[in-house]
């Protein structure tokens, strides 16, 4: 049975930030950038109105920003921070050493292009820079999932056997700053949910002297630590799915690691990440009207990667299009179609597989679009196209 | 201020057995302002280089206390970050009002004047109240004697080479300590391992101001200046003596030079004893030590018209 909850209409910004201060960090250490701005004022609003108890260390840099969550999680405090873009791009080496110090950090990251040359809208180009550093990392389709999504990261990241930090992905402008409908919970429900942070070996436990970063140069013991990291990680699935089961129960909100919509009967189906995932459900309803088996799988996680799960959900597809809002220049195709074409390589039955580049920089994701690749998936199971292309979809 | 006496009853911050070469700087400096912050607990904050990697070789650590490292160029914004979960942990009431805790960040100057230089500004404009102290030995030790913005002008170092179109470092070095004092902070200084009493003394006070502090300790590195490792505290105190390295504090924005130099010696005596400099004494490069002593008599001068001489 769910709790009661509060409808609002508000963007996916204000719902992050409305998240953080249910969480009641200790810290928040956090540089502006858009489209994540939003974020980080309206949390400086609920500080200046005594809302929060939270520290807020408005640093001078997106690196400084994550070295100074590092210190302050190593410290024993519960901490949280946002950033998007360039800033995601500036803490890349501090990315790594949140995760390799085992440190609970929940980051919300405002999808947006990498420069050159500049843009300030929405893809996956900074958040695809984060996937070999230790996050756990969520994708929200929608405002409500950006919420849902913060929460949960928040109990799996601070899990005593996970301990990995955690990024809560939406999509620039598109998520962040338009306005949706959304349920929130209650401040006493947040709480109960994620519960207090036991920190294990906090630096301000002075009783009990630990040296956090040290040299692991010598001995082989460096692989040990990143064995220790990749079990965590792997472990973290199970976390991520038993936390979902109990925020679904407390929510409302069915939630598992990957959405399907009419997959389980599809020919087929397009795979996505975050907010394209309504465009492409509307134009597979739209389809299915007209008898046409279309399907659409969301990824919700995307470390650690469900696998298993996505293998088995793409099973019976006659064909599949990966829709990638990034590139991997060089690589075979997108960052998630290389993922989703190693999912499927220990399958018994596999469909044809084709790679979309699109949305780049805010370029428009259209309704005809998707029809497109779904045109195109229905020509791809009919052998019109050889399987395995990459196409920069709705370039000219 | 604590005699020496008093000084050694305080708990030692770092222990013996670390690896840090014989005659380093960096471990005098560290032992003496740890057992000026007298019994207090102290978080530490290390940058990234020799200091860090020579006292905390896993499994083992030289620390007594709680010490974090996190990269090179930001041990000031980590260690911010260790003092803001002390300010949030005490709000949220999870840890008791009057508790007391210090916490201090070092770095070289490799991690301070050059890379660090940011997170080291933007932290003491946030006004932590934590310290900060620069181990400056001039160069990028850890790696190999690279030159840094420390390093003094006319020094060999392996990437500001002696040859046959140049002669070690054409740049001055910045003056950090000046820029450090010029954020307005409650207490900037400048100390040498030289002298103990002084650096104790501007240690603990650094430790005793509410908000941010800074110190810049010369700490001469035996492998980079090439000097014997039972030389380091005598050349320390030939830097002070040429002028090479004023000692001064600035406190609230009073400039204070708290060792007077009687006659300052020539330049050349600090310099002729470092392998570092060697190329200075040759006669087609005359001009060159000439320029060096002019460099050390401007900067000199520049901080004589800031302090006013009460020592």
């Amino acid at each position: 049975m769910a709790v009661e909850q509060k409808t609002v209409a508000t963007t996916g910004n204000v719902l992050v930030a409305e998240a953080f201060r249910q969480c009641e960090p200790d810290v928040v250490a956090a540089y502006p950038i858009t489209p994540q701005t939003t974020i980080v004022e309206e949390f400086a609003k609920f500080v200046a109105q005594g809302k929060v108890h939270t520290d807020y260390v408005t640093v001078e840099s997106e690196h400084s920003a994550l070295s100074a969550c590092i210190g302050a999680s190593a410290a024993g405090a519960r901490v949280m921070t946002a950033t998007s873009s360039q800033g995601l791009a500036l803490m890349w080496e501090e990315l790594h050493i949140a995760s390799g110090m085992r440190l609970p950090i929940v980051m919300a990251n405002a999808n947006r292009a990498l420069s050159a040359p500049i843009n300030i809208h929405c893809d996956h180009s900074d958040i695809m820079g984060a996937r070999d550093a230790g996050w756990i990392m969520y994708f929200a389709e929608t405002a409500q999932e950006a919420y849902d999504n913060t929460l949960m990261a928040l109990r799996v990241a601070e899990h005593p056997d996970v301990l990995l930090p955690a990024l809560s992905a939406l999509d620039g402008f598109i998520t962040t700053h338009s306005i949706d409908r959304a349920e929130m919970f209650s401040d006493e429900d947040v709480a109960a949910f994620v519960g207090e942070y036991e920190p294990e070996r906090a630096l301000l436990d002075v009783a009990n002297p630990v040296s956090h970063g040290t040299f692991a140069g010598l001995g082989g013991t460096f692989l040990e630590f990143k064995k220790a990291e990749r079990n965590a990680m792997d472990s973290s699935m199970g976390v991520i799915k038993d936390v979902g089961a109990e925020f679904a129960e407390l929510s409302g909100r069915p939630f598992d690691v990957i959405e399907g919509w009419g997959v389980e009967d599809a020919d087929y189906v397009i795979v996505a990440l975050g907010s394209t995932a309504g465009n492409a459900r509307h134009v597979a309803r739209e389809l299915r009207s007209q008898g046409i088996k279309a399907g659409v799988l969301k990824i919700r996680i995307f470390r650690p990667f469900p696998f298993t799960e996505i293998a088995e959900a793409l099973a019976s597809a006659k064909a599949v299009a990966v829709l990638d809002r990034a590139d991997s220049f060089g690589a075979e195709g997108g960052p998630l179609f290389l993922e989703i074409r190693s999912a499927l390589f220990d399958a018994q039955k596999r469909p044809a597989l084709v790679n979309y580049v699109y949305g780049l920089g805010g370029a428009d994701v259209r309704l005809e679009l998707m029809h497109q690749v779904f045109g195109d998936l229905a020509d791809l199971a009919d052998g019109v196209h050889e399987p395995g292309r990459l196409v920069y979809l709705g370039a000219r | 201020m604590a005699n020496l006496k008093e000084l050694t009853h305080n708990k030692e911050g770092l222990a013996g057995g670390h690896r840090l070469c014989a005659g380093c700087g960096a471990s005098i400096a560290v032992r003496q302002i740890m057992l000026a912050a007298g019994n207090t607990p102290i978080v530490t904050g290390c940058a990234t280089g020799c200091l860090e990697v020579s006292t905390t070789i896993y499994p083992y650590t030289s620390w007594t206390g709680p010490f974090i490292h996190n990269a090179f160029e930001n041990s000031a914004a980590t260690v911010s970050g260790v003092e803001a979960a002390f300010v949030g942990l005490k709000r949220a009431g999870k840890i008791p009002a009057d508790k007391r805790i210090k916490f201090v960040a070092f770095g070289g100057d490799g991690g301070t004047y050059d890379i660090g230089l940011q997170s080291l500004s933007g932290a003491m404009e946030r006004g932590h109240d934590m310290v900060y102290v620069c181990y400056d030995n001039g160069a990028y030790m850890n790696t190999g004697i690279q030159r840094s913005s420390a390093t003094p002008f006319g020094a060999w170092a392996t990437t500001a080479e002696v040859g046959k179109a140049q002669q070690g470092k054409t740049q001055r070095r910045k003056d950090l300590t000046s820029i450090m004092a010029d954020h307005g902070i409650p207490y900037a200084a400048q100390a040498s391992i030289s002298h103990w009493k002084d650096l104790t003394t501007k240690a603990e006070k650094a430790f005793n101001v509410e908000g941010p502090a800074f110190i810049n300790v010369l700490s001469p590195c035996p492998r980079g200046w090439r000097t014997a490792p039972d030389q380091s505290v005598e050349i320390a105190k030939l830097a002070v003596r040429t002028g090479f390295w004023p000692l001064f504090e600035v406190e609230d924005g009073h400039w204070r030079q708290t060792v007077k130099v009687m006659n300052r010696k020539p330049v050349e005596e600090f310099l002729k004893p470092q392998g570092r400099f060697k190329h200075l004494f040759t006669p087609e490069n005359a001009e060159l030590l000439a320029a060096v002593q002019a460099e050390v008599d401007r900067y000199w001068e520049f901080i004589q018209k800031r302090v006013t001489c009460e020592a």
